[in-house]
C-alpha cells in the first residue's frame, strides 16, 4: 500500500493538473502540466504520442517530479505537494493499453472522457497513449501552500530503510 | 530551445505564481511553488526564496520557471490552456528573494495556437516516437482505428451525400417522365457512391505524396483530406488497393448497367465520370492544382451524376435533367470552395493553386454569393421557363443558409475552426436544396398521378 502522508492523497485524488518535471536530454528540468491519477499506491500520467518527447526523457532518466500547486486545478484545496519519484513508461500498446491500466481511474476524474474517447475517429493519434508509472519515493508538503515555511518531508519505507 | 524574448517575460507576468524546477543533488527533479515579479527592464525574474533547505533554489545549475493557466469545466474538459516555461540560473538569496536570469523559453496558448493545430504540428513527433518504438521493441508499432471507423475516415463516407443527391435527383426526374426501374436505381446509387468514394482516396493520394495535406496544419472535419496517411493509419500500397477496388466495383456496376441498358451514352457519361475524377487530383492535368477544381467538381457532381442516372432509366439526354443538375453542380462546387479557404496556406506551399490561393479574400467571398445567387436563379429560372415543375420552389426555402454561410465566410475567413460550423451549414445548403427539388418533384409525380 501507499505510504504517501493523507493531506497529499488527497490532493493527488482530487487534482486536474500536476506539473510533471523531467530531466530533458541536455540535463535541464523540463515541466509538463498533465492530470494525475492516484491509485494508493502509484501515481499514474499519460501521454499521446503526438507530445511524446516527455517519454523519450523518461526513458532516458526515469527520475521524475510531481507538483500540486494550483488550488483551481486541486478542487479548492490550498496545501502544496512536490512527490519525487521513479518513473516507468508502459508502452507495448498505445492504441489500448492505457484504456486497460488507467482508462477508470481517468474517468473518475474527468467523467467527459467517455465522450472524447467515442470521437476517436476525428482524433486518432491523440488517443494512442503511453502511460508513465510513477512510484512515489519522496514527498514534501507545503500546508496551505506557504511556501515561507520549510515543507514537510516524508520518504518511501524503501527510502527510508536505505 | 528559443532565445528568450520580452514579451515573454510579460506573458510571465500574468500568471498568479510560478513553479521552480531543477535538479536536485541526488539526481531528482525538485520543484517548488512561488511567488514572482516579473522585471520586463531587466530582463529577469524576481523569485520569493522558499524556506528550508530542500527547497533553497540552487545557483550552480540550470533553474526552470514555469507558469502555467487551465480552468476546468466540468462536464466538458478543460480551456484556456496555457503554460510558459523559461529556463536559465538563479542567483543567491538576497532580502528574501531570488533574481532568476532567463536565456530560453518555450510554451503554448491555446488562444494563439489552437489545440487541433498543436496537435497537428505535433504528428511528426508521434510518428519518430513509433518508429523508434517500434524498433526498440522488434514489432511494427502503428496507429490504429476499428475497421468500420477507418473505412469512414479514409473514404470520407459522410460526404457521399454529394452523390446521393444528383443521383436521385436524376432517378426522380426520370420517374416523372414515366420511367423507374427499382433495380438499375439501386446499381445506379451504388456505383455512384463506388466511383465518389474512389475519387476520394484517389484525391488523398495524391494530396499526400504532392505534400498538400502534410503541409496544412488547419484541417478540419471538412477540409485537409483524410490524412489517413500522414497519420500513418495505412499504408500506400493499402491506399492504392482500396481506390483500385473501388474504381473497379464502379466500373463493374457502370459496365453491368451498359450492357443492361444497352445505352452508349451512358458508356461515355461513366467513361467522362471517372476521367474528371482522376484528372481531378492526378498528373498529369491535376485540375484542382490549376484553380480548376470547382468546374470538375461541378460537372462531376452535376450534370454527370444526375444525366447518368436519368440516362439509366430512359436511355436518352434531357434538357430538364441537365437544367436541374444546374444548382447541384454549383452548390457542390461550393463545397470545395468554402473548404479550400482554410487550406489555401498549405495548398499554396504545395504549388497547389486553388482559387482561394489565387483570389484575395474579398473576391472569394464575393464568388461565394454570386455562385449561391446563380444556383437559385436557375432553379426559379427552370419554373418560369416551364421546364421544371413548380414544386421545386420549395427548394428556395434554403437560400437563408447562404446567406449564414456567405456572413460565416466573411468574419472567419482567417479563423479555421470557428469557419467548420459554416463549412458544414454549407454541405447541409447542398443536401437540403438537393431534398427540397427532390421532395418538388415527388410532390409533381404525385400529382401527376392523381390529375
Amino acid at each position: 500500500m501507499g505510504w504517501l502522508p493523507a493531506p497529499v492523497e488527497r490532493l493527488l485524488d482530487v487534482a486536474l493538473v500536476g506539473e510533471l518535471t523531467v530531466i530533458g536530454r541536455d540535463g535541464r528540468p523540463v515541466t509538463h502540466p498533465l492530470i494525475p491519477l492516484y491509485d494508493g499506491e502509484r501515481i499514474y500520467m499519460h501521454s499521446s504520442t503526438l507530445f511524446s518527447r516527455k517519454l523519450e526523457h523518461i526513458k532516458r532518466d526515469p527520475h521524475v517530479s510531481i507538483s500540486l500547486t494550483d488550488p483551481i486545478a486541486l478542487g479548492g484545496l490550498t496545501d502544496r505537494a512536490t512527490v519525487q519519484g521513479t518513473a516507468r513508461v508502459i508502452e507495448d500498446d498505445p492504441h489500448s493499453q492505457w484504456e486497460r491500466l488507467i482508462l477508470d481511474l481517468w474517468r473518475k476524474k474527468e467523467p467527459v472522457i467517455d465522450a472524447f474517447l467515442k470521437m476517436r475517429v476525428a482524433l486518432p493519434l491523440f488517443f494512442e497513449r503511453a502511460v508513465i508509472e510513477i512510484t512515489p519515493e519522496r514527498c514534501l508538503l507545503w500546508e496551505d501552500g506557504d511556501t515561507g515555511r520549510a515543507p514537510v518531508e516524508s520518504v518511501s519505507p524503501g527510502e527510508a530503510a536505505a | 530551445m528559443p532565445r528568450i524574448e520580452k514579451e515573454d517575460l510579460s506573458k510571465l507576468a500574468e500568471y498568479p505564481f510560478v513553479v521552480v524546477s531543477w535538479v536536485d543533488d541526488a539526481g531528482y527533479p525538485m520543484s517548488v511553488a512561488t511567488e514572482f515579479r516579473a522585471d520586463t527592464s531587466t530582463g529577469t525574474v524576481v523569485l520569493e526564496a522558499p524556506a528550508g533547505e530542500a527547497a533553497a533554489i540552487p545557483t550552480d545549475r540550470a533553474v526552470n520557471v514555469l507558469g502555467s493557466h487551465i480552468r476546468p469545466t466540468p462536464g466538458q474538459g478543460y480551456d484556456e490552456r496555457r503554460y510558459l516555461q523559461l529556463w536559465g540560473t538563479a542567483g543567491p538569496v538576497a532580502d528574501g528573494s531570488v533574481v532568476f536570469m532567463p536565456s530560453s523559453a518555450w510554451g503554448w496558448d491555446e488562444s494563439e495556437i489552437p489545440f487541433f493545430e498543436y496537435s497537428e504540428r505535433s504528428v511528426p513527433q508521434s510518428r519518430r516516437y513509433l518508429a523508434a518504438l517500434s524498433e526498440e521493441k522488434g514489432r511494427t508499432i502503428r496507429p490504429r482505428l476499428s475497421l468500420g471507423w477507418l473505412f469512414l475516415r479514409t473514404t470520407r463516407l459522410p460526404f457521399l451525400s454529394a452523390t446521393f443527391v444528383p443521383v436521385l435527383l436524376g432517378l426522380a426526374v426520370a420517374a416523372r417522365s414515366g420511367s423507374f426501374d427499382v433495380w438499375l436505381a439501386l446499381a445506379t446509387l451504388i456505383g455512384g457512391a463506388f466511383a465518389h468514394l474512389a475519387i476520394n482516396v484517389t484525391n488523398d493520394i495524391f494530396d499526400t505524396l504532392s505534400g498538400a495535406d502534410e503541409a496544412n496544419v488547419n484541417p478540419t472535419q471538412f477540409s485537409g483530406g483524410s490524412r489517413v496517411l500522414i497519420y500513418d493509419l495505412v499504408t500506400l500500397r493499402q491506399l492504392v488497393a482500396l481506390a483500385i477496388g473501388l474504381f473497379g466495383g464502379a466500373a463493374a456496376i457502370g459496365l453491368w448497367l451498359v450492357w443492361a441498358t444497352g445505352s452508349a451514352t451512358l458508356l461515355w457519361i461513366g467513361l467522362a465520370g471517372i476521367a474528371v475524377g482522376i484528372a481531378y487530383t492526378a498528373p498529369p492535368l491535376k485540375l484542382v492544382y490549376r484553380g480548376l477544381g470547382e468546374i470538375a467538381v461541378a460537372i462531376g457532381f452535376g450534370p454527370i451524376m444526375v444525366l447518368g442516372a436519368y440516362v439509366v432509366q430512359t436511355g436518352t439526354l434531357s434538357w430538364e435533367a441537365a437544367l436541374v443538375s444546374v444548382p447541384v453542380a454549383i452548390l457542390v462546387a461550393l463545397i470545395l470552395y468554402v473548404n479550400e479557404i482554410p487550406d489555401r496556406v498549405g495548398d499554396a506551399a504545395a504549388g497547389k493553386r486553388t482559387l482561394p490561393v489565387r483570389l484575395p479574400q474579398d473576391v472569394v467571398t464575393g464568388v461565394y454569393l454570386a455562385g449561391a445567387v446563380v444556383a437559385f436563379a436557375a432553379v426559379l429560372g427552370g419554373v418560369i421557363g416551364g421546364l421544371v415543375p413548380v414544386w421545386t420552389l420549395l427548394a428556395l426555402l434554403a437560400a437563408p443558409l447562404a446567406w449564414r454561410v456567405y456572413g460565416g465566410i466573411r468574419q472567419f475567413y482567417e479563423q479555421p475552426y470557428a469557419l467548420m460550423a459554416y463549412m458544414g451549414i454549407n454541405v447541409n445548403l447542398h443536401l437540403y436544396v438537393g431534398g427540397l427539388l427532390l421532395i418538388g418533384y415527388l410532390v409533381a409525380i404525385a400529382v401527376d398521378l392523381l390529375t
